[in-house]
């Protein structure tokens, strides 16, 4: 692990898909070099030959009947949709630049 | 007869519908009533549609009078918190970008609920998507601790508790990651629940962290809290972390262990939990339960816990790690609230979870995607997983010498509006509840006394390994019946 901290709020909010203003940009970025200076501790810890916990359920391989059923309507599903369109599809913002859709 | 809420548990009320002596609509219409009267000053609840709530009760007393009640509890009203999701009813996580939803199923806890005829009661606030220890994280309303409206109820399920310690409601169920239903139990004076991980179904709970959610009660004594246990608890098929060991009985556990003592109970105290900082209402607290269960026959042990101090950091690595991927489904595309000003779709994105997250939110967001991404992850997140392995085996270790451990819940009883201001130093508050959640045991908090100077109510934490919740319950249910302090009712 790095000891120095090196984080670049701006850019993580990118990959995260977050707009910040500027003064919540700079707060966050003093919050996160304490918060990141704080988790640096385990780096005290000798981890080697130690296995990773991923989950406190220790269980594998679940598996369920192949049986088909019947899932919730469609319509009931969209409702909570921002947009749609003609009932039936989730209306979505342009993807690409250029034409519209016809 | 009339109903007195400050009386009442979901036992009591039991007996008293089964006896005919109450109606459920003059039970429900009761708790609605003291909705009405206290939740101006608690704000509990972010809704409560009382009309619903009384035309299931008039349908459970129907029932009831053609002699087919779906359990002794038909009729009896239940708080449940906004992550956890009830047909027809909104679910916000208390946050913007979920203001709008309203759910087209529900959850398998408010399923089993249903099916004993309890009454989904209100939706109840908490920090926004369960991220804090305060509730001051909600969009929309501040909750306040019934015990003294100027203090916190703790967080995150802080409506969850504080409903029920203003007798707003009977009992409640919250969600568990870092201590969320013992930490406001411990702060508002009631009893909360956080089984091992994987014995109640997360099917309908609103995703923070995948691997430390769980699901139980907030209740006003432990009898209350294993008959919710009872009904919630067991394997489902929807959630493929359920695990398939039957879970049940407890009540039954809890009754039969009445009168009982604490002789041959093995109880270790971790000395790490004890030489941190706790104020000396709290050290008082667990100093008296401690001599309480001393008397009824309990063996005292020093355990160790070495891992301790790593809990916090490694915690806030994992549980922002998976809510940022969680959280990323968040986009304003299926559900919830877009916003429309977006040039394009990428845009949209931005400005949607922009606009609609809170500054919590997105501050574990942006940790738990630095924490993922590419030359970080091995050492953070990877290192994370390790130190939890380490903390799990402390747990492990611990339980060859002892049955249950006993720790305090919190470092100090409930703390003012706006006393933690930064981050770090309210996420180090969450020190005692934090490692169970890594380590999937069971946790209950359970209410030990008032503190001198404050008067506000001070908690034990009982933990016990993973599936020993009968264990958790009777022996927790017997200091409860012999604990100094009796009263333990807020006075709004």
């Amino acid at each position: 692990m790095s000891t120095n901290i090196n984080i670049d709020v701006g850019y993580v909010a990118q990959l995260a898909r977050l707009e910040l203003d500027e003064p919540t940009r700079n707060r966050l970025q003093h919050d996160l070099e304490s918060i990141l200076g704080y988790i640096e501790q385990l780096n005290e810890l000798d981890v080697t030959g130690i296995e990773p916990t991923a989950h406190a359920a220790l269980l594998s391989n679940i598996w369920r009947d192949d049986v088909d059923g019947t899932s919730y309507e469609r319509d009931v599903m969209l409702k909570n949709a921002p947009a749609v369109i003609d009932g039936e599809l989730v209306n979505v913002p342009k993807i690409l630049p250029g034409e519209e859709m016809s | 007869m009339s109903i007195d809420v400050k009386s009442l548990t979901i036992a009591g009320a039991a007996a008293l519908l089964s006896e005919g002596k109450i109606s459920a609509v003059g039970l429900c219409q009761a708790y609605l009533d003291r909705v009405a009267a206290v939740d101006g000053k608690v704000k509990a609840f972010l809704k409560c549609d009382g009309e619903r709530i009384l035309a299931q009760a008039a349908a459970s007393d129907s029932r009831r009078a053609a002699g087919k009640p779906l359990s002794e509890y038909d009729g009896i009203p239940i708080g449940i918190k906004d992550c956890i999701v009830s047909e027809g009813e909104s679910c916000s996580c208390s946050s913007k970008i979920l203001e709008p939803v309203v759910s087209p199923y529900d959850s398998t806890v408010v399923a089993r609920l249903k099916a004993k005829g309890f009454i989904p009661m209100g939706r109840l606030n908490m920090d926004e998507f369960a991220m804090g220890s305060s509730t001051e994280n909600s969009a929309f309303q501040k909750t306040c601790n019934p015990w003294d409206i100027d203090r916190v109820p703790g967080g995150s399920s802080g409506g969850s508790a504080a409903s029920v310690a203003a007798c707003e409601v009977p009992a409640s169920l919250g969600s568990d990651t870092g201590g969320s239903i013992r930490q406001p139990a411990a702060f508002c004076g009631v009893v909360g629940l956080k089984p091992t991980y994987g014995r109640v179904s997360r099917f309908g709970l609103i995703a923070f962290a995948s691997s430390l959610d769980q699901i139980g009660p907030l209740t006003r004594d432990v009898l209350d809290s294993a008959i919710i246990m009872d009904t919630i608890g067991g394997h489902d098929a929807r959630d493929c972390t359920s695990l398939p060991d039957a879970c049940g009985g407890f009540a039954d556990a809890v009754i039969t262990s009445r009168g009982g003592d604490l002789k041959g109970v093995k109880i270790g105290l971790p000395k790490e939990y004890f030489e941190s900082d706790s104020s000396d209402g709290v050290k008082n607290g667990v100093q008296s339960a401690i001599d309480t269960m001393k008397k009824l026959g309990a063996e005292f042990v020093e355990v160790s816990l070495p891992h301790t101090k790593y809990a916090v950091a490694t915690y806030y690595i994992i549980a922002t790690a998976e809510a940022s991927a969680n959280l990323a489904r968040f986009d304003g595309i299926r559900y919830g609230a877009r916003d429309n000003s977006a040039e394009d779709l990428l845009d949209t994105y931005f400005k949607t979870r922009g606009k609609g997250f809170g500054d919590e939110v997105k501050r574990r967001i942006i940790l738990g995607t630095y924490v993922l991404s590419s030359g970080y992850y091995d050492a953070f997140y990877l290192r994370a997983q390790k130190v939890r392995t380490l903390i799990r085996r402390d747990f492990e270790n611990a339980f060859k010498q002892c049955d249950l451990i006993l720790t305090p819940v919190t470092p100090t009883t409930a703390f003012k509006f706006g006393e933690k201001k930064d981050p770090l130093q309210m996420y180090l508050a969450d020190i005692y509840t934090i490692a169970l959640n890594l380590s999937g045991n069971c946790g209950i908090s359970v209410p030990a006394s008032l503190e001198e100077e404050s008067g506000m109510p001070v908690g034990v934490q009982f933990i016990a390994p993973a599936m020993a919740e009968e264990k958790l319950f009777t022996s927790a249910a017997i200091f409860e019946a012999n604990r100094a302090e009796k009263d333990l009712t807020a006075t709004l």
